[in-house]
């Protein structure tokens, strides 16, 4: 573990930077200066300065405490998201590539569907469905996320599930269960841990963009995406800290995953390891 | 390969209907009352179950599914709820406009991609190659709505050389045009150009090692011909791929940017259409831009055994 960490610093420079995103979602009320949903009008629209780093929005809130409070439920969507698209699309791609025939071809026709459309779309009118809430926002891209984790899963099961130790397992009386849990699903895991943290990245970004819509967290709940699109109508007046606040913190948090995954990915996965 | 082509577009059959029939239940589940919503300040029992009547919503809803599939294969997508235009007039309108700027991104976005990439694989480790290395994880962890926003502030309020949004006639006033294409199209393409440029350069990288390209120096080619002629062609292939699922990329983008923008191309009417619950509106949109989705896909396999001569799709059967 330490010699994968010596040599892929990467990994150690995203983790970190992830723990503290954890830890300060996790600390909001004890790290946060302000209560992110104060109003105050005598301290509103204020420039970034020593009281209030982040400067403050036009009902007197607090940028900063509202950036730090909004990390909740950003990561919060990201883990819950791809754990529902990690879960069903794993349980699923097993299950389709151990027991094939009729399952495998309907269960593969429904995943073509979900890829059909273009992602976000997709994410939009699952929410819109349901209702705005950011519940159904994470529901959402839990189900686009699907896909992804049931054909990695389905492809690793497909080449191994002939392979010696497989029935080796099966010969001496595994259960199927038991063989797909115990012999094939560890041998997917690298290739999932890669796609799960990226994936995570990917689920950060759509909760924000389905925020900025209007469709996730709504006000006057601290959230990233929702805080840009409501400052957004101050740009105008060139009161550009409200928005650059909750952006930064989208773009670093995105970015702390995406830089994680990629550096797993060149530690995992020795297919890709020759090109840096 | 003409098999393999009536082949897949025969297995796109059941699935553009399985996404038919997606849309269509997930707009029905959706709450609210369309009608409440369009009937203005009229409440009066009669008046209403009319209007119900007229769009079909008092029909019980697999045949109203049946209906909206049978006219939409006629191509008739019924009107819109609020301005009662026939949906297919008010996508066409508004098409070619996602067209020209979906255009422009691509353009940015493969032109820079292949330009940049390849100078940053001919010289590995360049301050030129660190920034577009370090550009390809920023690029996609920018979210487009955060980046239009700092375009819009740094180019349109700061320094105002650029408008903030906006959409003007192409043939009545050109300039103005691609004046208002410049911001909205950078920010569609940063994301896919950012997926390119890393796929332009780690596969030009992986070609540059191989022995072919050895053997074309020895024979003393100069490096020119070596990388356009040997290396490029080879290293395009994986990209192509990449191209492709982009399509998608920039259907969602192309959603929020033309929010952002206010330029009145289809992904803003998706936004304010779903924003006023006008189903027939939002169930074209969602379908078109699956189909178009799909279309794009097959094109892209298709272009890659064109490519690439030792794949191939027809004889699969070994």
């Amino acid at each position: 573990m330490i010699e994968v960490l010596r040599r892929n610093p990467r990994i150690l420079v995203g983790g970190v930077i992830i723990a503290l995103l954890l830890f300060v979602a996790i600390a909001a009320p004890l790290v946060a200066p302000y209560d992110p949903k104060l109003v105050d009008v005598t301290t509103a629209l204020l420039p970034p300065s020593p009281e209030h780093p982040l400067g403050t929005d036009d009902l007197g809130r607090d940028v900063l405490s509202r950036v730090i409070w909004g990390s909740r439920i950003s990561l919060s969507v990201g883990l819950i998201a791809v754990g529902i698209g990690f879960l069903v699309g794993v349980s699923l791609g097993l299950l389709a590539g151990y027991v094939g025939g009729l399952l495998d071809l309907v269960a593969m026709r429904a995943i073509d569907t979900l890829l059909a459309f273009p992602a976000l779309l997709l994410a939009i009118s699952i929410t819109a469905a349901l209702g705005p809430q950011i519940q159904n926002a994470m529901i959402a891209i839990g189900i686009v996320a699907v896909p992804a984790y049931t054909r990695l899963t389905r492809a690793q099961v497909l080449s191994l599930r002939e392979r010696e130790f497989v029935l080796a397992a099966r010969t001496i009386g595994a259960t199927p269960l038991r063989v797909l849990l115990r012999h094939l699903f560890p041998n997917a895991t690298n290739a999932l841990v890669v796609q799960a943290t990226l994936g995570i990245a990917t689920a950060i970004l759509a909760e924000a963009a389905l925020s900025f819509l209007g469709l996730g967290a709504q006000p006057p709940e601290p959230s990233w995406g929702q805080d840009i699109n409501y400052n957004a109508r101050y740009l105008s007046n060139l009161k550009w800290w409200m928005s650059v606040g909750p952006g930064t913190a989208i773009f670093l948090a995105v970015f702390a995953f995406n830089f994680l995954g990629d550096a797993l990915r060149d530690a995992l996965d020795p297919r890709l390891r020759r090109s840096g | 390969m003409t098999q393999y082509i009536l082949r897949r577009l025969l297995l796109m059959i059941p699935v553009a209907f399985l996404v038919s029939a997606i849309v269509f239940v997930l707009l029905r589940i959706t709450p609210g009352d369309p009608v409440l919503v369009y009937a203005g300040e009229e409440r009066d029992p009669v008046a209403l179950e009319a209007l119900r009547h007229e769009y079909g919503l008092d029909q019980p809803l697999p045949l109203q599914y049946v209906v909206w599939v049978e006219h939409a294969i006629r191509g008739d997508l019924g009107r819109s709820l609020r301005t009662r235009q026939p949906v297919t007039q008010a996508i066409l309108e508004r098409l070619p406009k996602t067209l020209e700027l979906g255009v422009a991104a691509l353009i940015i976005s493969v032109g820079v991609a292949l330009v940049v990439g390849t100078l940053a694989a001919l010289r590995r480790n360049s301050p030129l190659d660190l920034i577009a290395t370090g550009f390809t994880i920023a690029g996609v962890s920018l979210p487009n709505f955060y980046l239009g926003i700092i375009l819009i502030l740094v180019f349109s309020l700061a320094f105002r050389v650029l408008p903030p949004g906006g959409y003007a006639d192409f043939v009545t006033d050109p300039v103005d045009n691609l004046k208002r294409l410049i911001l909205p199209a950078i920010t569609l393409a940063t994301a896919s150009l950012a997926i390119n440029l890393r796929q332009v350069r780690s596969s030009l990288l992986d070609v540059l090692s191989q022995d072919y390209l050895r053997t074309a120096r020895a024979k003393g080619l100069g490096e020119r011909a070596v990388v356009l002629r040997h290396a490029m062609k080879n290293s395009l292939i994986p990209v192509v791929t990449i191209f492709g699922l982009q399509i998608g990329a920039l259907l969602d983008g192309a959603i929020i940017t033309e929010t952002i923008y206010f330029w009145p191309g289809v992904g803003r009417l998706a936004v304010d259409s779903i924003g006023g619950r006008d189903y027939p509106v939002v169930q074209a949109i969602v379908l078109m831009s699956a189909l178009a989705f799909m279309v794009s896909t097959l094109a892209v396999d298709i272009l890659y055994v064109w490519l690439d001569p030792r794949i191939s799709y027809g004889r699969r059967t070994g």
